[in-house]
């Protein structure tokens, strides 16, 4: 099974980033953390990608998940 | 069937579940998030045992407990709770449906919203509930909050510092924050507080582009230029799912006695849901816990009928 490339796009202070990051590597499942509140540039790609100005996005593979969906992360890694 | 379905996974609900599980009881927990509002708080500090814990490190410690039970957890969002016969049934958001022959409603309070059109259709597109997870992507744009309360004032403080312009709206004609914040918020330089004025619309396709509010006063509208609207107008109950079943009070909480029963036979309820006097972790983490015990005996009494 190919591993899935998981981007997290969050702020230090957003309770929801804090919980699907330490949900995923609890999984076991590598992931690249952007920090919004610092990267403009990470910004404009989370709402360009998520069409929305809010976090945690995740983007799964090019799937895009806005907020903390955890049926959907589920589904989207076979967890 | 399970015999308890506990709803919410905050303090009442995780607590609840705890003192289940150690019954042996087969219980579900059904819940939207882990942790409800105690997440958005930076720091407890009136919890025994902490002198200041972060909101979300107790909720991992919360949950770290509920996990050591093995206790199952379905995540959704409850539509309407029903009676049948031999319990009560949930119909979930996602069209699946959960029955228990007991029920808990630990469902706490989320942010009251304005009610304004397109507030929903902007939600996450700029309009936001939560200051303390979305502020920081605001840095650079113009943005509105609306409320005059100490978490208005103190998400307006938040904004000033990444933010060119901030407007402060406020439907009364003064702000109930506290001086000490309101102090620190005109410091800033950069707030406009707008008094006596009502949110009218947000404007915006993709994303908030303006902000139409009206004048109580002269009734005048006015369009204000902004990117992001923080709503921050206190909570609110989430008890509309179980309208039915119950009769609300007028703040739209569920009424329970002492014994945390809500007076529908074997459906109680706990926390902030319910019209217990002082919303407060703790006690909402003993009211969960009195509430799974009543639903122990209720089961027990009912396959052991007295006399």
């Amino acid at each position: 099974m190919s591993e899935k490339k998981v981007i997290i796009y969050s702020t230090p202070t957003c309770p929801y980033c804090h919980q699907v990051k330490s949900y995923l590597t609890e999984k076991g499942v590598p992931f690249e953390d952007k920090n919004v509140a610092d990267d403009i540039e990470a910004r404009n790609e989370m709402m360009q990608k998520s069409s929305g100005i809010s976090v945690p996005v995740i983007d799964i593979d090019g799937t895009i998940v806005v907020g903390f969906n955890r049926p959907k992360i589920d589904e989207l890694l076979s967890l | 069937m399970y015999d308890l379905m506990i709803i919410g996974a905050g303090p009442a609900g995780m607590t609840g579940a705890i003192y289940a599980a150690r019954k042996r009881m087969n219980l579900v927990v059904v819940s939207e998030n882990v942790g409800g509002q105690t997440l958005w708080t930076d720091c407890v500090e009136n919890y025994p045992g902490f002198t200041c814990i972060k909101g979300i490190d107790l909720v991992s410690k919360f949950e770290e407990h509920i996990k050591s039970f093995n206790i199952k957890l379905e995540y959704g969002r409850v539509e309407r709770l029903s009676k049948i016969p031999e319990g009560f049934v949930a119909n979930l958001e996602d069209g699946r449906t959960i029955d228990a022959r007991t029920c808990v409603i630990a469902s706490g309070k989320s942010p009251r919203t304005l009610g304004v059109p397109g507030e929903k259709e902007l939600l996450a597109k700029g309009v936001a509930y939560c200051a303390t997870c979305d502020a920081p992507l605001f840095a650079g744009l113009n943005v509105a909050v609306v409320g005059g309360g100490n978490s208005g004032v103190g998400a307006a403080i938040q904004l000033m510092q990444i933010c060119p312009k901030v407007y402060l709206v406020e439907s009364e004609s003064s702000l109930k924050a506290d001086e000490i914040l309101r102090d620190k918020m005109l410091a800033g330089g950069n707030v406009e507080i707008l008094t006596d004025t009502v949110p009218v619309e947000i404007i915006g396709d993709n994303f908030v582009t303006g902000f139409k509010v009206r004048n109580k006063k002269t009734q005048e509208e006015r369009i204000i230029e902004v990117q992001g609207v923080f709503v921050e107008i206190g909570l609110e109950p989430n008890s509309s799912f179980v309208a039915d079943l119950v009769s609300l009070t007028n703040k739209k909480e569920i009424p329970v006695n002492c014994r945390a029963e809500t007076g529908v036979p074997g459906l109680f309820a706990a926390g902030d849901v319910t019209d217990v006097p002082a919303k407060q972790i703790i006690i909402a983490a003993g009211d969960g816990a009195k509430a799974a015990l009543g639903a122990y005996d209720y089961l027990l009494h009912l396959r052991q009928p007295a006399g």
